[in-house]
C-alpha cells in the first residue's frame, strides 16, 4: 500500500468508510511523516500526541458503531497556533504567550472536534500572524518543503508546510492580507480565505479584526470545501459573524467554466510580478477560455493603493488588539523594580518581537490625534474605493483571477532586513481582505527553480460556490501532481 | 468689582443593573468573591470577542427617551485606548461619533424656578475592573506596595450622560444630579447607588465675568460620589477659581480630585499631559441598529417619570415640597396614589404622609412598606379629622398607634377614647355646670369684657376630658354668654 500520508483528505475519508484503514492508521502515518520531516521543516510548534490518540480512538469506535458524522471524522488535521485550543499551548509564535494554555476552544476548533476531527497539533506562524515568511517566529523559522533554503511563505507557513508534506491531511490558517493564500502558493497547496463573517473569529487571536478570517489549506480543492464546510456558519459569540445559512460551497465543483465570464486583473499582470508567474497565469487563463469561459481583462486601478491602505488599517487595529498583552493577567511578565506601568512596558518590550513592535508603533501613530485623518481615515476611504471597484467588476464578470504572489518562494533571510519588500509579497492577496470577499490559491505548476506557482481565484462576497467552481476547473486543467521534495526524498525512509 | 458667573457641565456615569454584562454573559454582581464573575471575554483573553447585550441597549434608550433625546437608528462603538491594569483589554469599548442618544434636555427646579439643562449625549460603554492599591500611598497607585485586581466589575454596562455647560450654580448642579438619579430609579434601569459608585459624577467648572460670552478655563473634578459632594465641590471650585483670577492668576485646564474629608479639590494632572485615546471604530462590532419599531416598543415600556408624577400630585392638592417628598419615597407615593383612588383629600393625606409617617419611619429606621399602614387607614384617618371626630393632636396619636400595628384608626380612637364629642347635649350639660361655677367670669363676659372667655372654654374642654370639638364648644358658649 502506498504511504497513507500521501492521500488527500477526501481519499482518506473514503478509505476510512471502506474499512481499508482506521483513523489510528492515518494518525500513525502523519506522525511518522512529521517525525521524518520536522527536523528539516519546523512546521509544528506543538504536537498533541495524547489528544490526537484519544480523538482517533474515539473516531474508530464511532465508525465501528456505524456512525458517520461528516467528512473530517477521524481525519488528522493541524491548526495554526493562533487558534485557541482548550488545554493545549497556544502562543501565536510569541514569547509573550509562552506556555499559555487557553481555558477554551475557538469556535472553529470546537466545530472540528464536534465533527470528529483528530487535531494533530499547532503549527508555526509569523508572530501574531504578522509576516509573509514564517521567519518572524519567537520559536524559529519554518522552511519550505520544496527547498529548505527557501521560506514557506507566511504567516500560515507551518500550516502550509504540513499540508504540503503530508504531516496532516489538511490544516487551518488565518488570512489577514494573504496569510493563507500566499504560503499555499509558495508550498504548492490549495489555500482559501472565506468571505468575511463566514467562519467565526471567536478564539482566533486577533491581528486585525476587520480583515482576519480562518480558512483551510489542503491538497485538493474538494478537500478545501470539506474543511470549510466543517467550520463555517453563524456563531453568536462573534458579532461580525454572518447570521444566514452558509452557501453550498461545493455544489458546482464538477460543472466546469463553460459560459462563465472570468476577469484577469490587469494590475497584477505586469510590473512587479515575476515574468514566469505572469506567463503561467496567462497560460491558465487561456486554458480557461479554451474550456468555455469568456476571459476578459479587468482593470482595478485602486489596487495600487490597497497595499498602503492595508499597512495602515492592519497595524492600527493590531496596535489596539495587542494592547491586552501587558503581563498583568496572563503570559510573559518582565521582572522589574518599579511601577506597574514599568512592568507593563517592559513585559511588552521584551515579549514582542521586532516586527510586532514595528506594526504596533505604525498603528499607534496612524491613530494619533492630528494624524488620524491623514492616515487611518484616508486608508478607510481607499478601502471603500477598493470594495466599490470590486463590486463594479463583479457586475461584469463572475470571478476574477490573478497570480497569488509576485514571486515564488524566496530565500530564507532574503527580505528580513527590508520590511517593505516583504510587505510586497501580499500585493495580489490584500484586495480581497479589504473587500471582505472570498479568494483561493490553486497550484498550477513549477518555475525554473522547481518552486510552485499559485493561481488566485476571487469571487464576490458569499460567492464561494462560484470561486470553487473555477478553482476546481483550474485544478483539473493544471493537473499539478508534483510533490514537495521533502515528501519524496530519502529522509522519508529512516 | 467684577461679578462672576459659574459655568458648569456634568458627566454622569450610571451602571445598568442588567442580568449579564455588556459584552458577555457573566452576571452583573460585584458582591461575588473577587474574580469569579468573569470569563474569557471580560478578562480579555486572547481570541475573545464582544457581543452587545440587548437589555443594556434597551436601558440606555429608556434613559435617552426620558431625557428627551433623539435616538440614532444606527450608532457606532469605538475603542478608547489607554493602558491601565484594571482595564483588561487596555481599551474601553465606548462611543464617540454617533452615540445612541443625542440632543436632549432635563428640567430642574431650584427655589421655585425651572431651569432647562441641555443633554449633549447619552452613550454606551463598559465599566473597568476594580483596583485596590495596598501600601502607604493612601490608595494611590504610584505609592502602592502591591495592587489587587477584581474583574467582576469589568464589562458591566455603563451609560454616560453628558450635560451641556448650562448649569450656573452648585444648587442647580445638585438638583440636576438628584433629578437624574430619580429618573434612572423610576426607569428601573439602575440601582443608582451613589455611595456604592453605581452612579457617579465628573463635574466641569469654570467662571467668567457676568456678561462675557466666552467660557473661562475649566477644571474637571472626577468621581464625585454624592449629591452633597457635587454641591460642595462646585462651591469650592467656584470660590477657588474666582480667588485665583482676582489675584491676577490663571485657572489651569486640569483634572482635580475632591477630598471629602478636607473639603477641597486638589490637582491630579494637567490636561496637557492627558492621554490621546486614539479613538477608532471597534472592528469587532457592527453598527448598533435601534430601529424606529424597537424605539416605539421601548417608549411604551417607560413608566410615568418623576416630573409628571409631581405635577399630578400637585394637581391633587399637595404643595410642591410635599409632592417632591412623595415622589422621592417610592412607598410613600404608592400609598398616596391608593389613598387618592379611594377618595381621600390629596392635601391632607400628603401632609400626614410626609409629616408624621416619614418622622415615624426615620425614628424606627424602617421603610413605610414595613409598617402595617394602608391607604384605607389614611382615608379613614383624614375623614375622621375632616368630620370633626378627631382633633389633630388625637389624630397624630392614632396614626402612631396604627403604625405600631394596633389596628385601623377608628378602632384605635375608640379603644383609646380619643373620639371627639360633637354631641351638643353633653357639651350643653358641661357648659351649664361651668356657667354655674364661674358666675363672676360669666358676668364679665356678658358685660363685654371678653378676657375670661378663653378661660371658660378651657373649663368646658377640661370637663369634657379634652374630647369635645372646640369649635362647637366656642359656638355654644358664645350664644350662652351673649348679653
Amino acid at each position: 500500500m502506498a504511504d497513507l500520508a500521501d492521500l488527500t483528505l477526501t481519499e482518506a475519508g473514503a478509505g476510512l468508510r471502506a474499512g481499508e484503514f482506521t483513523s489510528r492508521d492515518l494518525l500513525e502515518a502523519v506522525t511518522k511523516r512529521a517525525s521524518a520531516t520536522e527536523a528539516h521543516l519546523h512546521a509544528y510548534l506543538t504536537l498533541d500526541h495524547e489528544g490526537a490518540e484519544r480523538a482517533a480512538e474515539a473516531a474508530d469506535e464511532s465508525f465501528a458503531k456505524g456512525e458517520d458524522i461528516g467528512p473530517v471524522q477521524g481525519i488528522p488535521i493541524a491548526l495554526k497556533d493562533n487558534m485557541c485550543t482548550l488545554g493545549v499551548e497556544t502562543t501565536a509564535s510569541s514569547k509573550i504567550l509562552d506556555g499559555w494554555k487557553p481555558p477554551y476552544d475557538a469556535t472553529a476548533v470546537a466545530r472540528l472536534k464536534e465533527a470528529g476531527a483528530v487535531i494533530t497539533g499547532k503549527t508555526n506562524l509569523d508572530e501574531f500572524a504578522m509576516g509573509s515568511s514564517t521567519e518572524n517566529s519567537a520559536y524559529g523559522a519554518t522552511r519550505n518543503p520544496w527547498n529548505t533554503d527557501r521560506v514557506p511563505g507566511g504567516s500560515s507557513g507551518g500550516s502550509a508546510a504540513v499540508a504540503a508534506v503530508g504531516s496532516a491531511f489538511g490544516s487551518f490558517g488565518s488570512d489577514t492580507g494573504g496569510s493563507i493564500r500566499q504560503p499555499a502558493a509558495l508550498t504548492g497547496v490549495v489555500g482559501m480565505k472565506p468571505t468575511y463573517g463566514i467562519v467565526s473569529r471567536y478564539g482566533l487571536i486577533a491581528f486585525a479584526s476587520s480583515l482576519d478570517q480562518i480558512g483551510p489549506l489542503s491538497r485538493s480543492v474538494e478537500d478545501s470545501v470539506l474543511l470549510l464546510e466543517t467550520v463555517s456558519g453563524f456563531d453568536p459569540r462573534d458579532a461580525t459573524s454572518i447570521n444566514a445559512p452558509v452557501p453550498n460551497f461545493g455544489g458546482s465543483l464538477d460543472t466546469g467554466v463553460k459560459g462563465m465570464r472570468i476577469g484577469v486583473v490587469t494590475e497584477f499582470m505586469g510590473e512587479g510580478i515575476d515574468p514566469q508567474i505572469i506567463s503561467a497565469t496567462r497560460a491558465m487563463a487561456d486554458r480557461l477560455q479554451d474550456a468555455g469561459a469568456e476571459v476578459v481583462e479587468i482593470s482595478l486601478p485602486s489596487t495600487e493603493y490597497a497595499l498602503s491602505a492595508y499597512y495602515l488599517i492592519a497595524p492600527a487595529e493590531c496596535s489596539s488588539n495587542l494592547a491586552r498583552f501587558d503581563g498583568v493577567r496572563y503570559g510573559y511578565r518582565a521582572e522589574v523594580e518599579g511601577t506597574t506601568e514599568d512592568m507593563m512596558a517592559r513585559s511588552r518590550a521584551e515579549g514582542f518581537g521586532p516586527e510586532v513592535i514595528r506594526r504596533i508603533l505604525l498603528g499607534t501613530y496612524a491613530l494619533s490625534a492630528g494624524y488620524y485623518d491623514a492616515f487611518y481615515g484616508q486608508a478607510q476611504r481607499v478601502r471603500t474605493l477598493v470594495r466599490n471597484e470590486f463590486s463594479a467588476a463583479y457586475e461584469q464578470v463572475d470571478a476574477l483571477v490573478s497570480p497569488t504572489t509576485p514571486t515564488t518562494a524566496f530565500e530564507m533571510g532574503e527580505k528580513t532586513a527590508d520590511p517593505i519588500s516583504m510587505y510586497y509579497s501580499d500585493l495580489c492577496t490584500i484586495p480581497s481582505n479589504l473587500a471582505g470577499d472570498p479568494a483561493i490559491s490553486v497550484p498550477i505548476g513549477l518555475d525554473d527553480a522547481d518552486l510552485p506557482i499559485g493561481f488566485q481565484v476571487m469571487a464576490p462576497a458569499l460567492g464561494e460556490e462560484v470561486m470553487y467552481r473555477v478553482a476546481a476547473e483550474v485544478e483539473r486543467l493544471a493537473d499539478f501532481t508534483a510533490r514537495a521534495f521533502l515528501a519524496t526524498s530519502e529522509v522519508m525512509s529512516p | 468689582m467684577t461679578v462672576w458667573e459659574a459655568v458648569i457641565g456634568i458627566e454622569t456615569h450610571v451602571e445598568l443593573s442588567t442580568i449579564s454584562k455588556m459584552f458577555c454573559s457573566c452576571p452583573v454582581d460585584v458582591e461575588e468573591e473577587p474574580n469569579t464573575a468573569c470569563c474569557p471575554v471580560c478578562l480579555a483573553l486572547p481570541g475573545a470577542l464582544p457581543v452587545p447585550n440587548e437589555k443594556a441597549i434597551e436601558g440606555i434608550v429608556k434613559i435617552g427617551l426620558a431625557l428627551d433625546c433623539e435616538i440614532n437608528e444606527s450608532s457606532l462603538f469605538y475603542r478608547k485606548n489607554y493602558f491601565y491594569p484594571d482595564l483588561p483589554k487596555n481599551y474601553q469599548i465606548s462611543q464617540y461619533t454617533f452615540p445612541v442618544c443625542e440632543h436632549g434636555k432635563l428640567d430642574v427646579d431650584v427655589d421655585g424656578t425651572t431651569k432647562t439643562i441641555g443633554i449633549t449625549r447619552v452613550h454606551m460603554e463598559e465599566d473597568t475592573g476594580k483596583s485596590t492599591h495596598v501600601g502607604d500611598g493612601g490608595g494611590r497607585i504610584h505609592d502602592a506596595n502591591y495592587t489587587l485586581l477584581d474583574f467582576n466589575r469589568a464589562g458591566i454596562p455603563l451609560v454616560e450622560v453628558v450635560s451641556e455647560p448650562d448649569i450656573r450654580s452648585a444648587e442647580q448642579a445638585r438638583a440636576y444630579g438628584a433629578e437624574l438619579q430619580r429618573i434612572v430609579l423610576a426607569l428601573g434601569v439602575s440601582d443608582a447607588k451613589l455611595e456604592a459608585g453605581s452612579m457617579r459624577f465628573d463635574v466641569n467648572v469654570s467662571v467668567r465675568p457676568i456678561g462675557q460670552e466666552e467660557f473661562g478655563t475649566r477644571t474637571e473634578t472626577k468621581n464625585v460620589n454624592s449629591l452633597r459632594s457635587v454641591q460642595r465641590t462646585i462651591e469650592f471650585e467656584i470660590d477657588r477659581q474666582i480667588k485665583v483670577l482676582e489675584a491676577g492668576g490663571e485657572v489651569h485646564l486640569e483634572t482635580r480630585h475632591w477630598n471629602e474629608d478636607t473639603g477641597v479639590t486638589t490637582s491630579m494632572r494637567t490636561k496637557e499631559e492627558s492621554e490621546d485615546y486614539r479613538y477608532f471604530q471597534d472592528p469587532d462590532l457592527l453598527p448598533l441598529e435601534v430601529t424606529a419599531g424597537w424605539q416605539d416598543e421601548i417608549r411604551a415600556s417607560i413608566p410615568e417619570l418623576p416630573a409628571a408624577r409631581r405635577a399630578r400630585f400637585i394637581d391633587a392638592g399637595t404643595d410642591v415640597v410635599t409632592a417632591g417628598v412623595l415622589v422621592d419615597g417610592p412607598d410613600l407615593g404608592v400609598l398616596f396614589e391608593q389613598a387618592l383612588a379611594q377618595g381621600a383629600s390629596g392635601r391632607s393625606v400628603g401632609i400626614w404622609l410626609t409629616g408624621e409617617v416619614v418622622a415615624y419611619t426615620r425614628r424606627k429606621e424602617i421603610s413605610v412598606s414595613q409598617t402595617p399602614l394602608t391607604a384605607a387607614h389614611l382615608v379613614e384617618l383624614t375623614e375622621m379629622v375632616d368630620e370633626g371626630k378627631l382633633s389633630s393632636s388625637a389624630a397624630k396619636e392614632v396614626l402612631i398607634s396604627v403604625l405600631d400595628g394596633d389596628g385601623p384608626p377608628s378602632a384605635v380612637a375608640e379603644a383609646r377614647d380619643l373620639l371627639q364629642v360633637s354631641d351638643t347635649g353633653a357639651i350643653e350639660a358641661a357648659i351649664d355646670q361651668v356657667l354655674a361655677e364661674n358666675a363672676e367670669a360669666v358676668d364679665k363676659v356678658r358685660s363685654g369684657d371678653m378676657k375670661p372667655f378663653g378661660f371658660l372654654v378651657g373649663q368646658v374642654m377640661r370637663r369634657m376630658g379634652g374630647r369635645a370639638d372646640p369649635t362647637i364648644v366656642q359656638q355654644l358658649l358664645r350664644s350662652r354668654t351673649s348679653p
